[in-house]
């Protein structure tokens, strides 16, 4: 396979994970439990476009195929996203939203930074723009499920519950398929599995002060990055597309 | 003979100078009390040939003002008779609160709005340890009070935070140190 394909193939996966993310996050705009929260997500939600947004126009030019950013977001089906599990999957109550949030925010860190000594500039540029949001994106999340998990009874077993249920889709994070070893070797990216043990060891930490358990299985579900989508994801796009595909290239 | 006469109509070209004064009157589209460049937004004007090109970061990389800014500074360049320019987004470094003017924090004050500190401090490390750690004191814009509380880690744009006063029991935006 050609390197620039390579690169276009490794870039969707930064550039959906942002865009399906942001898009379950934007769900909660109007639904949010207080308005506070329902503002505060949805920022978080418009820092997630934006970094997808830098990631697929890159990929596109990359590509050279006169496609861009909208056609990339907007005309590729299920099958053609590269995101990872976790972050397709229903936001639940607020506790799942959270728990799903700090899973990846955790690991989303630890990979920009990682990021930022990227041999191609685009890409450290981009990591390193992104890596201040993230960082407060963190924080967020992490108040969120020590404030929930350290709460009520109700709110502590909605909580457990989320970080139990959302467990099995983190493996994923740190998986090393060819096209991961590929980049690390042309000094694109780094090893997703040496992120795993500063990622535990932040999650600990939250889950200590969130008076929760780290979830002990290790199976994985995985395929997100190749494809191989669960069944939400399929909605989700038939949302988030559905206007293009209804009105092809309208604009405003 | 008229004074018109003399003036030279030839394709004179404002200097540099000029052009960041002009760029100073564009007002940020969300807060309007102050402008792209006391934002420190603008990054640079530079000249390539007879191009003007002028470098524009954005401050949160999916703020929604990024293209009214761009269309703003454009309407405004022509407006001032320029015509040959281009803009050029800049993404490194990273935009940062402490590129915000002096001139531009005391404006934002007199908003109502609390100003990020300046003190070239930047989390750009998670801490383990600083899980849940109360963020620094924010200074009330309208009493100066300290005895301030978050409400929520954003406000009504993705630059602020929002705040509330217990002394004055004032609602306050503060603008977050990025």
């Amino acid at each position: 396979m050609a390197r620039g394909q390579q690169l276009f193939d490794w870039l969707l996966r930064l550039g959906d994970n942002a865009i399906v993310l942001s898009h379950r996050l934007a769900e909660w705009c109007g639904h949010g439990p207080i308005l506070e929260e329902d503002l505060a997500v949805t920022n978080v939600s418009l820092d997630l476009i934006g970094q997808g947004r830098l990631w697929l126009s890159y990929a596109a030019e990359l590509e050279g195929k006169g496609r861009g950013e909208d056609q990339l977001a907007y005309l590729r089906d299920a099958g053609e996203y590269r995101n990872l599990l976790l972050l397709e999957q229903p936001n639940g109550d607020y506790a799942h939203t959270m728990a799903r949030q700090l899973y990846f925010d955790v690991w989303h860190y630890y990979l920009l930074r990682g990021l930022t000594g990227s041999r191609d500039t685009r890409i450290a540029e981009i990591a390193e723009k992104s890596l201040k949001e993230v960082t407060y994106h963190v924080g967020r999340s992490s108040e969120w499920v020590i404030t929930l998990g350290d709460g009520t009874s109700d709110s502590h077993d909605r909580m457990r519950a989320a970080i139990d249920d959302l467990w099995m889709y983190t493996g994923e994070m740190f998986e090393m398929d060819p096209l991961e070893v590929r980049m690390v070797q042309d000094g694109i990216s780094v090893d997703l599995a040496a992120l795993r043990e500063p990622w535990l060891a932040r999650i600990r930490s939250t889950l200590e002060q969130a008076t929760l358990d780290v979830p002990e299985g290790s199976w994985a579900q995985r395929g997100g990055k190749r494809g191989i989508h669960t069944e939400h994801l399929g909605f989700l796009l038939a949302e988030m597309q559905f206007l293009q595909r209804a009105y092809p290239n309208a604009s405003w | 003979m008229p004074v018109g006469e003399f003036v030279n109509t030839a394709v004179d070209q404002p200097d540099i100078k000029q052009i960041w004064t002009w760029l100073s009157e564009v007002p940020d589209p969300e807060i309007p009390v102050i402008s792209v460049v006391d934002l420190g937004i603008v990054r640079e004007v530079t000249r390539e040939g007879d191009e003007l090109v002028v470098a524009v970061t954005p401050t949160y990389s999916g703020c929604p003002a990024t293209e009214v800014i761009s269309r703003d500074i454009e309407h405004a360049l022509r407006g001032h008779g320029v015509e040959k320019f281009r803009l050029e987004t800049r993404l490194s470094p990273p935009w940062t609160t402490d590129w915000i003017s002096d001139e531009g924090r005391r404006r934002l004050a007199d908003y109502g709005i609390a100003p990020p500190p300046s003190d070239g401090v930047h989390e750009v490390h998670i801490d383990v340890g600083s899980v849940g750690r109360m963020p620094q004191p924010v200074e009330c814009p309208r009493c100066g009070s300290k005895n301030t509380q978050r409400v929520s880690q954003f406000g009504s744009t993705p630059c602020k935070a929002h705040y509330k006063c217990r002394d004055c029991l004032e609602p306050f935006d503060f603008f977050k140190r990025l």
